[in-house]
């Protein structure tokens, strides 16, 4: 084989890995952004009209946007998502940074098995978890209430700040823990003054995961929300469900444009915490 | 090793201690108690125990005799006045189709019977009363802990001679929904693999700036409302959607071929596959950056091809990706419910989707129960695999 037989194969291998990537990356993204131009379609389609092809201003609106706003159900789920997101996120948030920091000690008794046991909500099928919470909260009379939702979304959102948390420590050096302590700091100083500024982005990065995960939650949401608890998930289930209305797709927007500052903070805390992106 | 009595071990211990005993309420007994349900059925029992008890002494096949049509008349009134009824009802029905009717028209015509004998009272209500096979789904329903439910799960029954058998061919479902969520599962992370390798490989040896735009890519999909994902299929994929509108303009298609590719198998697999795909990515990533490509140019420049280099050199240093992308996704997968009951219809249903219809809809918890404790059995074996392949406290998240 020569030279530039070779260069021209690798050349046309590069090249299809490129373009298959190129198609992969349009499949992830696409279909998302697909979404944004047409909530601001003039006609009640899902489809791109020909004005809009042609970039009419008559054929884009606001109209799904007043309707949204306009309707006091969505303005009632983002109350109730708000309220039952924070106050999940900052139960999950101290128990699982206190956790962590227990986990992170080596001289943690059993920590396989108890990381095991705190990360399980998050692999359990959803399903599984909704229906035994239903069965659980509803012998309590905690269905149908705000607070049975906050104490089984904290729980699905524990994991998510151990997990971060338990690797911000790992990355620790624990001869500061022992500097401070040899300068005479007892260990609730050491923690404010040393540990909580270090760890600080790890714990600020699984709050937002916690958050983000009972913002989007909806299994649980159908199986214990009442009309009272509904959320802006379970109003979009709803809306799939019965019949998908142009309005959703103003929602979905809004959602998009949350999820992508949700993603800038976090990688911004990531390059604080000084680790690469993904790792 | 620390002793576990030691100061710093106990300090660890009450840190976790809050978690623990928090995740163990909100969590662990919920399931418990689901599961429970999947063996433990009292309402019978409760309702009709003298019934139940005269019943155990019943060799099965004979005519069960006036003491029990006696109990049976009284302690149905009963249940009527205690609203307990259609519960019995309906759980006798699920031994046997069609008593659910006889049960409570016996509860509401006794009440104008008012004196015995009762087995006479019964059979003139019902000629069902003087079937032994009404009076063995009784004396099933009234266990209090059954193996039923799990026996139905996997499409056995119990005969009334105690024998376990196949159910009739028509309702034999669930060995068979099982295997497709396994299957569909596979194929869904052989896609989501087959998509996710070309595509963590170009970020891992992209320059920095470059591979953090790249993977913005993922972390979009990741970060965005799992329901404005599917909204977006849906909206993407639907006959009158943006699909099939391209294909008919650019004459693939024909106006009235347009495909379907929603509310069906179609549409879970792709949707599902577009769900988890950063779940297989994000793994693989964090591998691969690890990978030296001096490595790959070394072995080129020793004169392997590339696909002899990277089958030898590459591969199988990203294994540990491989198997800790897949073994997520495929965990993700089984147990997926969302997406199946908004994008499957009717052929596109997964296990999950059965257990929410029997919590649901047909209020057959004990079959919930059931279908639920194996799912979970399957997930917590693999959970311990992937905490064996990879270790849970080294899954990353975005």
């Amino acid at each position: 084989m020569s030279l530039a037989d070779t260069a021209a194969r690798f050349g046309a291998g590069r090249l299809a890995h490129r373009v298959a990537c190129g198609l992969i990356f349009a499949f992830l993204v696409a279909p998302i952004l697909v979404i944004v131009p047409l909530s601001f379609n003039a006609e009640p389609y899902f489809t791109f009209t020909e004005g809009m092809l042609r970039l009419d201003p008559e054929a884009y609106s606001l109209r799904w946007y007043r309707q949204v706003l306009d309707d006091g159900a969505w303005a009632r789920g983002l109350a109730n998502s708000l309220f039952i997101g924070v106050a999940a996120t900052v139960l999950a948030t101290a128990l699982g940074t206190l956790a962590a920091l227990g986990l992170a000690s080596r001289a943690m008794p059993a920590r396989r098995l108890v990381m095991g046991l705190l990360i399980s909500p998050m692999v359990t099928p959803l399903i599984i978890s909704a229906a035994g919470m239903f069965f659980f909260y509803s012998t309590l009379g905690f269905s149908q209430t705000h607070l049975g939702l906050v104490l089984a979304h904290a729980a699905l959102g524990t994991p998510f700040v151990v997990i971060t948390v338990t690797a911000t420590l790992t990355a620790f050096d624990a001869n500061l823990t022992r500097a401070a302590a040899s300068l005479g700091a007892g260990p609730v100083t050491t923690f404010r003054r040393v540990q909580l500024p270090l760890i600080a982005p790890g714990v600020v990065s699984g709050a937002l995961f916690a958050f983000a995960t009972s913002f989007d939650e909806v299994v649980v949401v159908l199986f214990m929300a009442g009309e009272n608890q509904r959320t802006i998930p379970r109003q979009m289930w709803a809306g799939i469900r019965e019949q998908i209305s142009p309005a959703m797709l103003a929602v979905a927007t809004f959602l998009i444009v949350f999820a992508v500052l949700l993603l800038c903070a976090v990688e911004w805390l990531r390059r604080r915490a000084g680790r690469p992106a993904g790792a | 090793m620390a002793s576990p009595l030691t100061r710093p071990s106990l300090r660890a211990a009450g840190l976790a201690l809050p978690l623990v005993a928090f995740i163990g309420v909100t969590f662990v007994v919920p399931l418990g108690t689901m599961l429970l349900r999947s063996v433990y059925d009292p309402v019978v029992a409760d309702a009709l125990p003298d019934t139940v008890a005269l019943l155990r002494e019943w060799d099965g096949a004979s005519d069960p005799g006036e003491a029990v049509y006696a109990a049976a008349a009284r302690e149905l009134v009963r249940a009527r006045e205690e609203r307990t009824i259609g519960r019995v009802a309906s759980r006798v029905n699920r031994i046997r189709g069609g008593l659910r009717s006889v049960v409570v028209r016996s509860g509401r015509r006794l009440l104008e019977v008012e004196d015995g004998p009762w087995r006479a009272a019964l059979i003139d209500i019902d000629a069902d009363w003087g079937d032994p096979r009404t009076w063995h789904a009784i004396r099933t329903a009234g266990d209090r802990f059954t193996t039923r439910h799990y026996l139905n799960a996997v499409d056995l029954q119990r005969l009334p001679d105690g024998a376990v058998a196949p159910q009739p061919p028509e309702r034999r479902i669930y060995v068979r929904l099982f295997g497709r969520t396994f299957v569909v599962s596979l194929g869904i992370t052989a896609l989501c693999l087959l998509l996710g390798y070309p595509v963590a490989y170009l970020i891992a040896h992209a320059p920095p700036r470059r591979a953090g735009l790249l993977l913005a890519f993922v972390l979009v999909p990741f970060w965005t409302s799992l329901l404005v994902r599917t909204t977006s299929w849906i909206v993407l994929l639907q006959s009158q959607g943006v699909v099939n509108d391209l294909l008919v303009a650019l004459g693939l298609i024909g106006d009235d071929g347009r495909l379907a590719m929603i509310y069906n198998m179609t549409g879970t697999v792709v949707a599902m596959t577009h769900v988890l795909l950063p779940f297989m990515v994000l793994p693989l990533y964090s591998v691969m950056r690890t990978i030296p490509p001096q490595q790959m140019r070394a072995a080129e420049s020793l004169g392997a091809g590339f696909p002899l280099a990277f089958r030898r050199i590459y591969w199988p240093q990203s294994l540990a990706g491989v198997g800790a992308g897949s073994l997520l996704v495929f965990i993700l997968a089984i147990g997926y419910y969302i997406t199946p009951a908004l994008v499957g219809g009717q052929s596109g249903q997964l296990i999950s989707n059965f257990i929410a219809f029997h919590m649901q809809t047909s209020l057959n918890w004990g079959l919930a129960g059931a279908l639920g404790g194996i799912l979970l059995a399957c997930v917590i074996g693999l959970y311990l695999l992937y905490d064996r392949v990879v270790g849970v406290e080294r899954m990353r998240l975005g």
